[in-house]
């Protein structure tokens, strides 16, 4: 997740004091790792650095808490180019566990068991969200579906590999 | 009147030393093709367990031979006291009535019944006077939130609302345990949802073991644990507290 332009595009909604920003921050995106406010400061200096935000109605002698921000044309244009540029698919997820997978086949190890201990946490983590989900508001459930739906990606990749072991292996130990 | 009234259960309940469903050593073949290669597997009352596997590894079998509407090969399976395995036809098929209830991808309902008429069946087939029969579909139907379509046809409900009243059929008996084959596998993702949901507060806030196969780990993570089956062998187990 990119804090720097999340945070961009919270302050586009409205200027906004720091704590108030970490905080609108941490309700929406940090339910499972809140902001620290030094990252929060520090990416505002950065911003205000690169023209993309103002700080406004600074009371002399405050600190960082007493200034109010707002986006700059700068920034409202970076922030509509972050939100429409798609991201490319990661494939970052996978590549330990293809690492470990063709590993495993190279040196005739169980491939299947370590895809079943795989799978076996993936669906227990699924189990948590889907858990979590019980009661929670909306913009929760759609949080925790996004999760579910990228774990549920990873699941169908282990199905599929599960399926094609032997022809892999053979592939991957033919002379 | 309450449900429990309707169904006296002749099963023990099982324990957590005991589990209420014990299979061991099931194997099943169809002319060459084996089903199932030596299942053990025990599931204990008031769990909900998935069976999740690819398609033609024997999920559907070994749920089909755990509510005795096929014969193992070998082996046994065991529920509550009643050994199934070894019922004859006419007793296995009085133990799913009054025990186990069945819901199926395509809810299976009549065409020609209401969707009241649909629910009542079971206990109809089951000896209960056509009064109680409808009262008691009333209610379920109320707890799936159907009241108001229970004078409809099948074809006059959404594909949710038939697979709610397939679920109120299957569990109007108050039956011991639910054998559910990808019950919400003909639903999109919104509607699968609130099915499986409204469907499975019913069954823990009354106890009911469900056997859920399903190949949607989705489904699946609704369950209290997964057990998968490949090439008719269990191939992983996880329990969710262990």
């Amino acid at each position: 997740m990119d804090n720097s332009s999340t945070l961009l595009g919270l302050l586009s909604v409205e200027p906004s004091y720091g704590y108030d920003l970490k905080h609108r921050y941490d309700r929406f995106f940090g339910e499972r790792k809140p902001l620290a406010f030094g990252q929060v400061y520090a990416t505002l200096a950065r911003m205000i650095r690169d023209g993309l935000i103002n700080a406004v109605g600074e009371e002399a002698g405050g600190g960082p808490d007493r200034k109010r921000y707002e986006i700059t044309p700068a920034g409202t244009q970076r922030v509509l180019a972050w939100m429409f540029t798609p991201d490319v698919p990661s494939e970052t997820l996978q590549s330990n566990l293809f690492a470990r997978t063709v590993v495993a086949l190279l040196v005739d190890d169980d491939a299947e068991r370590l895809l079943d201990l795989q799978r076996a946490e993936h669906m227990s983590r699924m189990r948590e969200l889907t858990r979590a989900k019980q009661g929670a508001d909306l913009l929760r459930v759609l949080m925790f579906d996004h999760a579910l739906f990228h774990i549920e990606a990873d699941l169908r990749w282990m199905d599929l590999t599960a399926a094609r072991l032997t022809q892999l292996k053979k592939e991957l130990t033919a002379p | 009147m309450s449900q429990n009234t309707l169904s006296q259960h002749s099963l023990s309940p099982g324990t957590l030393s005991t589990p209420l469903i014990q299979a061991r050593d099931l194997h099943k073949a169809f002319g060459r093709t084996e089903a199932l290669r030596g299942i053990d597997l025990d599931i204990h009352a008031g769990e909900v367990v998935a069976i999740m596997g690819p398609s033609g590894s024997g999920k559907s079998t070994l749920l089909h031979a755990l509510a005795g509407v096929i014969v193992p090969d070998r082996g046994t399976v065991t529920v509550g006291d009643a050994l199934v395995s070894s019922l004859n036809e006419t007793e296995r098929s009085d133990l799913r009535l009054t025990e186990f209830g069945f819901v199926f991808q395509f809810g299976q309902l009549l065409p020609d019944l209401s969707a009241r008429d649909n629910v009542t069946i079971p206990l109809l087939l089951a000896g209960h006077g056509r009064r109680v029969a409808l009262r008691a579909a009333d209610t379920q139907l109320d707890q799936l939130d159907l009241g108001g379509m229970a004078d409809k046809l099948p074809s006059e409900l959404s594909g949710g609302q038939a697979q709610r009243v397939a679920i109120a059929r299957a569990l109007v008996g108050n039956p011991r345990v639910l054998f559910a084959d990808e019950p919400t596998g003909s639903l999109d993702s919104l509607a699968a949802e609130n099915v499986l949901t409204t469907m499975l507060e019913l069954v823990r806030h009354s106890g009911t073991t469900v056997v859920l196969i399903t190949h949607d780990p989705r489904t699946a993570a609704h369950a209290d644990r997964e057990v998968v089956v490949r090439d008719g062998r269990i191939s992983g187990a996880r329990t969710l507290v262990g």
